[in-house]
């Protein structure tokens, strides 16, 4: 990471962070990725509700993926009931 | 100065009538064995109406600390006792309060661990959490476990220091031996302790008081890494080392209501000592005693009471020790295959860069309550003056009252 962070005596006390966890991001942390086949897809939204993340949006009608914020973990793979998620290599 | 009341109160029951009289929001206990009297009778209180505490009887002492700590997170003033394999638990969460800043307040009735099972009184419980960054009170009488329950609350939420702190007291010497007690009243209680100061903390939407509060959210100890976790280590450091400021600031305030005054050490005969012992807990009461008893024979003996060892007074100590030949350090635990005990290591570590420096020694006693009466104190001084007599020390590790 590039940012300049606070030095200890301008930290709030009791490991308070000063930004919001949204500006975490942690999708860097896994090697895989959900691609979604939207033709099986049938926009039931359970990814959506099993993303330990909640990183997957159905905003635009079907299901995306945030990957400022995927770890890779694969439950939505799994949990798809009509097999429409495969997870990939990051690139 | 305020009107006392005598009370005849174990150590225990001392703990528990000043919480009573301080009133906290939650206190939160498991009863383990050994569990202690101090929450058996806080409970009365509890069911009896004396108080208006939400007393929550959890199903471990790992749940006890957790529930102070969540108590303690939203803004409460949150009450524990535990001793030995209890305190033990607890141990992950104790780290946790401390590195929250969360100013909770613990009686740890001082029993030794496990195994083999012995329930009776040494420091090894207290000194493994030396490094768990609370703040801690060793007391020697009842009288001290009823004041230090009292101002520990004032010196853990002061805002500059918002540390838990651990009241520490020696199983049955204290715990279950009745004393005098000096209590003060109820109102001169809760007008010495306040209300809880909060400090303000800048969280991610914006300036909040530090506590859990839904309509100004702030997020406390999450994902730290190493971005940020050596910076709020250096938060503690310096909490602990202004707690060493402000412990007798708190404290001559409530010499102030009560007449009593503790500060951070006791000396004791020290102005022309020669040979001292220096110690925690109710020994020290012993040691007081034989003093007295070598003095009335001419030995220029002297003795130092720690009553604060976290944080580690060590500039009053280089002031006070530097002129003494021969320094014994007792201590009640065993760091195993260290150089010695706790006190001890950091004693000499104190003194290794002093121009003027007594010879160290270091006394292991009382281990699992091994009785220790006079005549071994008297033993203990007696090899302070071998040592001083020869100019060195010959064992600088000795172990006092154990069969050979």
């Amino acid at each position: 990471m590039s940012e300049t962070k606070p030095g200890w005596r301008e930290l709030p006390f009791g490991a308070v962070p000063y930004k919001p966890s949204l500006e975490y991001h942690t999708g860097d942390w896994g090697v895989e990725r959900p691609e979604f086949d939207l033709d099986k897809c049938t926009r039931c939204t359970l990814c959506h509700f099993y993303c330990p993340e909640g990183a997957i949006s159905f905003e635009a009608g079907h299901p995306e993926v945030d990957l400022r914020y995927c770890k890779g973990c694969g439950i939505c793979a799994n949990e798809c009931p009509v097999g429409a998620i495969r997870m990939v290599r990051k690139e | 100065m305020s009107e006392q009341r005598l009370l005849g109160l174990n150590g225990d029951e001392a703990a528990a009538y000043a919480i009573k009289q301080v009133n906290p929001d939650v206190v939160a206990a498991y009863p383990i064995t050994p569990q202690t009297i101090i929450v058996e009778r806080f409970s009365e209180y509890v069911a009896d109406g004396l108080v208006d505490t939400e007393f929550i009887a959890v199903e471990s002492e790992h749940s006890a600390m957790s529930c102070c700590i969540g108590a303690a997170a939203a803004g409460a003033r949150a009450f524990t006792a535990t001793a030995a394999n209890g305190l033990a638990l607890m141990w992950e969460m104790l780290y946790i309060a401390a590195s929250l800043r969360l100013p909770i307040v613990m009686a740890v009735v001082n029993r030794a661990l496990s195994a083999p099972i012995n329930i009776h009184n040494d420091h090894s419980d207290s000194m493994g959490a030396r490094d768990s960054g609370w703040i801690q009170i060793y007391c020697e009488n009842s009288q001290e476990v009823y004041d230090a329950c009292i101002e520990a609350w004032r010196i853990g939420e002061h805002l500059e220091v918002q540390l838990p702190v651990m009241v520490c007291l020696d199983g049955f010497t204290l715990s279950h031996t009745m004393e005098n007690v000096l209590t003060l009243s109820d109102e001169t209680v809760r007008e010495f302790i306040g209300e809880r100061p909060y400090i303000k903390v800048r969280g991610h939407l914006g300036e909040a008081e530090f506590r859990l509060d839904p309509e100004k959210p702030l997020t406390m100890g999450p994902l730290d890494l190493y971005d940020f976790y050596f910076e709020h280590k250096m938060h503690q450091i310096e909490a602990m080392e202004k707690a060493l400021r402000v412990i007798p600031e708190i404290d001559e305030e409530y010499a102030e209501v009560s007449g009593r005054s503790y500060r951070l050490l006791h000396p004791y005969m020290m102005e022309d000592a020669e040979v001292a012992l220096i110690g925690l807990g109710s020994t020290m009461g012993t040691v007081r005693h034989v003093v007295d008893r070598l003095r009335k024979r001419g030995v220029k003996a002297g003795m130092v009471k720690m009553r604060i060892f976290r944080p580690f007074p060590a500039e009053e100590l280089l002031e006070l020790l530097r002129g003494v030949e021969v320094v014994g350090v007792l201590d009640k635990a065993m760091s195993f295959g260290a150089p010695g005990g706790p006190l001890y290591e950091e004693l000499k570590t104190v003194f290794y860069d002093a121009d003027e420096k007594p010879i160290i020694v270091n006394y292991i006693y009382g281990l699992g309550g091994r009785d220790t009466p006079p005549h071994l104190i008297e033993e203990a001084f007696k090899g302070l003056l071998e040592v001083k007599r020869r100019g060195e020390a010959v064992e600088p590790l000795n172990y006092l009252g154990v069969r050979w």
